[in-house]
């Protein structure tokens, strides 16, 4: 080499040039194998890619950069994780009824990020296109990462607090866990297309606002420091997936006008998946944060019918419109937590976290934000459950319910019309009955009944005898399901579950803090 | 009727000088302040500038580096050395 060339430095690359050497020029065309042959799972779908370059990540991230940024997004997490940890921080927290929706999200959200990164090394080994392939291999990166941030976050609070100890085997089991598996796994089971769309636009551009801002906006406010950190340094990658969403869906539209009923019918399918899984948000929302940051009506108005209502407006030249059933979350938006705290409150001795009825001025801040339906449909009988546990009578409801063939969530939600009714559809599908608890599930189950007649329901399984310990025999006198199906859970008896102020938790907190929760006021009997 | 755009930042240290270039470049823009995070509403578009982030902060800032700071968005993205934008098209 002269002197000459090594003293002349090459010009710094701009994004646009960097982004495009370092992504469409690593890729290639394989010449020993037919295309077709290394990438067989993009074309059964019934999508039609005429030019995989017009993909266009819009987001310039190379891999260089990707390491960069993300090791500096790691070093700060693990530097205010350790300090937490090395400063009691857990004990900050505003009110110990807080960590069950840590409990709720470890159990119920972590598994689905582990999926996710599974799911993405999926989705980018069967598309052809480069640029997609390399926003996929990030979020593949991305969700391990988070996976693994939160368990390394949780498993400090798993030291002082209950049902936080076999967070991946309870995912695969337990009833309501069900209910984000299942949805997860239903992706996973579609082609790449699909499960992008589902994924990438339904569930991360449309609805995953709704689960990380309010939830790691209401932990900053409730003390929670880790959650704080982990949920918002993994929400920093989130506006990436949400970005490769949005692009993945655009691309499609515009590749081909077949591929607009496609996505049509793939947007009204997630949407509705999305949303039912979302009702367990709700609740945490209103019902299991102490302090609240805004209702779950509220958040849907501003992040579904405002921000989500401009996303389909800018969509709507493609021919794309609101995704069906999406008037009926508009309806329920002021019942939908209600409904989901009340049969959870009833079955909280089945759950791997603790229930309570609301203290009084949490009552109130309910009729606050619900003017028209806390008075008049809930608090009456949220007030009943306050007195019956007062005069000693706590009460849970100890036969199993009904479950939607689709969402796997129990079938309390009411008729979109009628706050007074319970909403129950049904299909046959060869000679057999299958139960749905709207119009949005009914509508998935009949595109695909081969699908969904699969299903791996928690409550169907506990009657055919699948969920109780190996050995068990029922026959035996004073066999108690129950006990039985809380075991092969791997719960904790009287400890994991059941009411707040009978809890291990709360006792642990006074021992702890000093703290004497009792002189919180109670819910007030009627 | 112009749909807004939107961006989240976390209010760390560069978060808010972040918030405070878009505020600046931005005059449509509302901000809201929520614990720990700010959420910025803007009718249309909405753009980061490389330039007027620095001088908030004092030093060198790469556009790319948006990432350690950023919660969510809503808006098509366009991203160059100098700044970042997000904006519906106009119908």
């Amino acid at each position: 080499m002269t002197a000459t060339t090594a003293a002349r430095p090459a010009k710094r690359l701009g994004i646009k040039e960097k982004y495009a050497l370092m992504t469409r020029g690593l890729g290639w065309d394989t010449t020993y194998q037919a295309m077709d042959d290394v990438f067989p799972y993009d074309k059964f779908e019934g999508i039609v890619i005429h030019d995989w370059d017009k993909w266009e990540d819009p987001f310039r991230l190379t891999m260089d950069s990707y390491w960069k940024y993300q090791g500096e997004k790691e070093k700060k997490l693990y530097a205010i994780i350790d300090a937490f940890q090395q400063n009691n921080a857990q004990f900050n927290i505003v009110d110990p009824r807080y960590i069950n929706t840590v409990k709720l999200f470890l159990t119920g959200v972590t598994p689905l990020e582990y999926a996710a990164h599974r799911g993405f090394a999926l989705a980018g080994r069967n598309f052809r296109g480069t640029g997609t392939r390399i926003a996929c291999q990030m979020q593949s990166i991305d969700e391990l990462r988070h996976a693994q941030t939160q368990f390394h976050t949780i498993s400090h609070y798993n030291k002082y607090f209950q049902g936080l100890h076999d967070a991946t085997y309870m995912h695969d089991r337990v009833w309501y866990l069900s209910v984000p598996k299942s949805y997860f796994e239903d992706a996973m089971t579609a082609g790449p297309f699909e499960f992008v769309t589902a994924i990438s636009f339904s569930f991360e551009y449309v609805l995953t606002n709704l689960l990380f801002m309010p939830f790691m906006s209401g932990a900053a406010y409730n003390g929670d420091m880790a959650t704080v950190t982990f949920g918002f340094s993994a929400q920093s990658d989130e506006s990436r997936h949400m970005t490769l969403g949005l692009e993945v869906v655009k691309f499609l539209l515009e590749q081909d006008p077949a591929n607009v009923p496609i996505v049509q019918k793939w947007v009204d399918k997630w949407f509705w998946r999305g949303y039912r899984l979302l009702a367990l948000v709700s609740m945490m929302m209103d019902y299991m944060l102490p302090k609240r940051v805004m209702s779950w009506a509220e958040a849907w108005e501003m992040y579904f019918e405002k921000n989500g209502g401009a996303l389909f407006e800018d969509l709507a030249r493609y021919g794309i419109r609101m995704p069906k059933h999406y008037e009926v979350s508009i309806k329920e938006k002021h019942r939908l937590s209600h409904e989901t705290w009340n049969v959870f409150n009833n079955y909280g001795h089945a759950a791997a976290f603790n229930v309570w009825m609301p203290r009084p001025e949490e009552m109130d801040w309910l009729s606050e934000k619900y003017p028209a339906t806390f008075d008049k449909y809930y608090r009456p009988r949220f007030e009943w459950y306050a007195e019956q546990e007062q005069a000693g009578k706590r009460w849970f409801n100890n036969t199993l319910p009904m479950l939607c063939q689709v969402c796997q969530i129990p079938m309390f939600f009411t008729e979109p019309d009628d706050p007074t009714q319970i909403c129950y559809r049904e299909s046959s599908y060869h000679g057999m009955k299958m139960h749905f608890c709207s119009d949005g599930c009914k509508n998935v189950f009949d595109n695909e009944p081969e699908k969904y007649i699969q299903a791996w329901l928690p409550v169907h399984q506990i009657y055919q005898g699948n969920c109780f310990p190996e050995g068990t025999d029922p026959t035996v006198p004073g066999f108690n399901p129950l006990v039985e199906v809380l075991k092969y859970y791997h719960f904790q008896l009287g400890a994991d579950g059941g009411e707040f102020n009978t809890s291990p938790d709360r006792a642990n907190w006074e021992k702890w803090t000093g703290q004497d929760l009792s002189a919180a006021p109670q819910a007030k009997a009627a | 009727m112009t749909q807004p755009v939107f961006i989240a930042l976390q209010t760390t240290d560069t978060g808010r000088s972040i918030v405070d270039a878009i505020v600046a470049d931005n005059p449509l823009a509302q901000a809201v302040e929520y614990p720990a995070m700010v959420k910025i509403d803007s009718p249309g578009r909405l753009v980061v500038k490389r330039g007027s982030v620095e001088e908030r902060l004092g030093r060198r800032w790469d556009v790319q580096e948006i990432h350690l700071d950023l919660i969510s968005l809503a808006g098509n993205i366009d991203e160059t050395d100098e700044e970042f934008s997000l904006q519906w098209r106009k119908a």
